[in-house]
């Protein structure tokens, strides 16, 4: 089946079989192999993308299900060259050992920081609860979240304080 | 683990899903969220030979309450209840279910009618229907026709959808003044099927309950309805004693196996205890309501 999936912001045509999932498109088709492929079973998160904006499990999907979509993988977060503020903070705040759960833990991050700027602590551990790590314990991903979401909102407000008048 | 090989179908209509499910019948199976089915297939326990993904009809998915019913489209997602105000204000049941559902990123996809269509007996949304007092809309090419949910879930993963019917819509009748519930999960993790799950709605006027619902997740072959403990609670005063009167009947309902998540006793024991919460907890919404 014929199939058209905007790709980290590019449009990408791919021939599939419908049994083909979504996971497999994106690594063994379209080449990117920064989404893993962890459990297989819906459970641990590995390869969460996003899907028109929405986190979802890769491994439960079928490519053909993307069609005339947009899906946006890890390796679409960096925009210019600039890592993408979850990814500075993941960076910064050494939200990652082995590093096999950090794309869909920043892919699920980014996410949650998008619905909720300012997410609690609570709110945080709820948002990555279907995404598994096996090295970090969790404590420096939900420090690298509360980071980026600082790191966004302050960002935010800073051109905000230039047009209000507040250039020194 | 790859699905055996089908045919995919991607309907824009329910007219044009119905077509399809006359022509391919027990060959086609309906896909909605498929975080159920999906697995299914890989595992190759289920291998359609048509897989009929109803995702892009318009109008299958949302939440209305009108005319003294709450209707839920079948495709809407457990997040969207999860995110809905009207179930937040009225349906504390099914607002205390929603978050339970696997874990979060599952509930961006996976759908109510899914779940009630799929009849897992660890399934959360038919005990929460069940003690509601729900009722499915079931729609073919050529009838329509609405199933009191006891009625529509018949069996571990049988319902009594026919080959070429497609569940529509959900409907929960409107709680009357004097009503609360909720439901209680006991899992391992978050995203673990439930050890036990108990659902409770209650009614009560003056100093009486109207009616009790409770209905028990994970404890038999299918989601059941603990009529024998909603029986002891009709006109009865809502006192600790008869809470606990409820939960031992309950209890005896279930039929729980013992399996790597507790043994069958320990579950039952669970179910007493969550009966008796569940209801206490009711009792004080229906109170504040």
């Amino acid at each position: 089946m014929q199939i058209t999936v905007t790709v980290n912001g590019t449009k990408r045509t791919a021939d599939v079989e419908p049994r083909l999932l979504l996971v497999h498109l994106i690594r063994e088709v379209f080449g990117l192999t920064g989404t893993h492929v962890g459990c297989d079973t819906t459970s641990c998160g590995a390869c969460t993308v996003l899907l028109d904006g929405v986190p979802v499990k890769s491994c439960t999907l079928f490519g053909v299900q993307a069609d005339g979509r947009s899906i946006t993988t890890v390796e679409g977060l960096a925009r210019n060259g600039q890592l993408h503020p979850v990814q500075a903070a993941f960076k910064e705040e050494h939200g990652l050992q082995c590093g096999f759960c950090t794309p869909g833990m920043m892919l699920t991050g980014a996410a949650l920081l998008d619905r909720n700027p300012n997410p609690s602590v609570d709110e945080i551990r709820w948002a990555i609860s279907g995404n598994i790590c096996r090295c970090t314990g969790y404590m420096n991903i939900v420090k690298a979240i509360q980071h980026a979401a600082e790191a966004q909102r302050a960002a935010a407000k800073a051109p905000a304080a230039v047009a209000a008048g507040g250039g020194q | 683990m790859l699905p055996a090989r089908f045919d995919y179908h991607r309907p824009e209509t329910i007219d044009e899903a119905l077509a399809l499910l006359d022509q391919y019948g027990e060959n086609g199976k309906v896909l909605a969220g498929g975080q159920s089915l999906i697995p299914l297939m890989k595992l190759r326990f289920a291998s359609p030979g048509h897989v009929i993904d109803i995702n892009r009809i318009v109008g299958l998915a949302g939440i209305e309450e009108s005319g003294g019913w709450l209707r839920l489209g079948s495709l809407t997602r457990h997040n969207q209840v999860v995110d809905s105000e009207v179930v937040r204000g009225r349906y504390p049941v099914m607002a205390t279910a929603a978050p339970l559902i696997s874990d979060p990123i599952v509930r961006n996809l996976g759908t109510v009618g899914g779940s009630l269509a799929h009849a897992d007996p660890a399934g959360d949304w038919g005990s929460v229907m069940l003690a509601l007092g729900a009722e499915v809309v079931v729609r073919s090419s050529s009838t329509t026709r609405t199933v009191q949910i006891g009625d529509f879930l018949r069996d571990t993963f049988t319902t009594s959808l026919e080959p070429n019917e497609l569940l529509t819509e959900v409907r929960v009748p409107a709680p009357a003044a004097g009503s609360g519930g909720t439901y209680l999960k006991l899992e391992r993790k978050v995203g673990d099927f439930a050890t036990v799950g108990v659902a409770v709605q209650l009614s009560v006027d003056d100093g009486h309950i109207r009616s009790a619902g409770i209905a028990l997740t994970a404890v038999g072959s299918m989601n059941l309805r603990a009529r024998e403990a909603e029986d002891s609670l009709a006109g009865a005063e809502p006192t600790d004693e008869a809470f606990a009167t409820a939960g031992r009947l309950a209890a005896a309902t279930a039929q729980p196996a013992s399996d790597l998540r507790g043994s069958a006793e320990y579950k039952r024991h669970v179910v007493e205890v969550f009966v008796r919460r569940g209801l206490s907890r009711a009792l004080e919404l229906a109170r504040a309501s």
